[in-house]
């Protein structure tokens, strides 16, 4: 590691708030892009179930 | 040709093979962007004159990348749903609108955090930052319109269009720092000539910016596979990919 401590890294000479924000905000931004379509299949794949499930029953 | 072209546009065909690359792209983008991200701030040294707040390039330029790259694929995507009618295209041009929105965001937040201890300031309405927010616009208004039409098939036309001409902004984007004087910095990265950035600090750079590239390509497949199944939900094919579950 560039860095003497843990310390080190999270300070970055004064820089760490903004290092660390980006990094943040970059990471909280692509997990809803990831998790946002994942959760949306799984509630069309159980609708499209339920529905299939009522047409076959009829 | 037309029998390749024909079987790249089906809906069901294209979902077929996207299960099978998702995984691929999904464990790529992963594994590229952590290693990255993990080099990036805590291996490289300091830059010399701006310290410790360069990190920011190692989610800033691969964020601004493809959301660059990721238009000119909708845009492409849109001149092929307009002149073919190829209804595939059209679905890609909907999903990839709100992903590219997302990145050129994180591209403009990362860039004014950046900004901040580098140039003393979180904004400049100068050319190569404003043009970037006219492409964040430029998505904005896409999913815009396509939401405004009650029929789909209008709604794909008109947003396929804005998504054409909205595409001169790219080039505006690209040359911007060398055209108008800017507090923006010119390209580091050189395709043609020796990349004024160095080695050490660009080996974990073309990391990230290729894992952003597949996470792009990873998430638009979600995307673009939901709505296929929703389109497609009458269709024998996907009440047999049900029913088998």
């Amino acid at each position: 590691m560039f860095f003497e401590s843990f310390a080190a890294l999270l300070a970055m000479d004064g820089h760490g708030p903004y290092v660390w924000s980006a990094y943040a905000i970059t990471l909280a931004t692509l997990i809803v892009l990831v998790v946002q379509p994942l959760a949306a299949k799984r509630r069309q794949l159980r609708e499209l179930r339920g529905f299939l499930r009522r047409t076959e029953e009829q | 040709m037309w029998a390749w072209f024909h079987k790249w546009s089906s809906p069901r065909w294209f979902y077929q093979l996207s299960g099978r690359v998702l995984p691929w792209l999904a464990v790529l983008s992963l594994v590229s962007l952590v290693v990255g991200v993990i080099w990036g701030l805590a291996f490289v040294p300091p830059d010399y004159k701006q310290g410790n707040s360069f990190r920011i390039i190692y989610i800033h330029v691969p964020a601004a990348a493809v959301a660059m790259a990721g238009y000119l694929m909708m845009a492409t995507a849109g001149a092929i749903s307009l002149i073919w009618r190829i209804k595939l295209a059209d679905m890609v041009v909907k999903c990839a609108a709100p992903i590219g929105a997302a990145l050129t965001f994180l591209a403009l937040v990362t860039g004014a955090i950046w900004g901040k201890p580098t140039w003393g300031t979180w904004w400049v309405w100068d050319a190569r930052i404003t043009s970037v927010l006219v492409l964040f616009f430029l998505y904005i208004g896409i999913i815009a319109l396509y939401e405004a039409f009650d029929n789909k098939e209008a709604a794909g036309r008109a947003s396929a269009i804005l998504a054409l001409v909205g595409a001169v902004n790219i080039p505006i984007i690209y040359w911007s720092v060398e055209w108008w004087y800017s507090l923006h910095q010119p390209a580091s990265i050189s395709f043609t000539g020796e990349s004024s950035i160095h080695p050490e600090m660009l080996r974990p750079l073309m990391l990230t910016i290729s894992g952003f590239y597949c996470f792009f390509g990873w998430v638009l497949l979600l995307q673009v596979r939901n709505e296929i199944l929703h389109r497609e939900r009458n269709t024998r094919w996907v009440r047999d990919l049900i029913l088998q579950r």
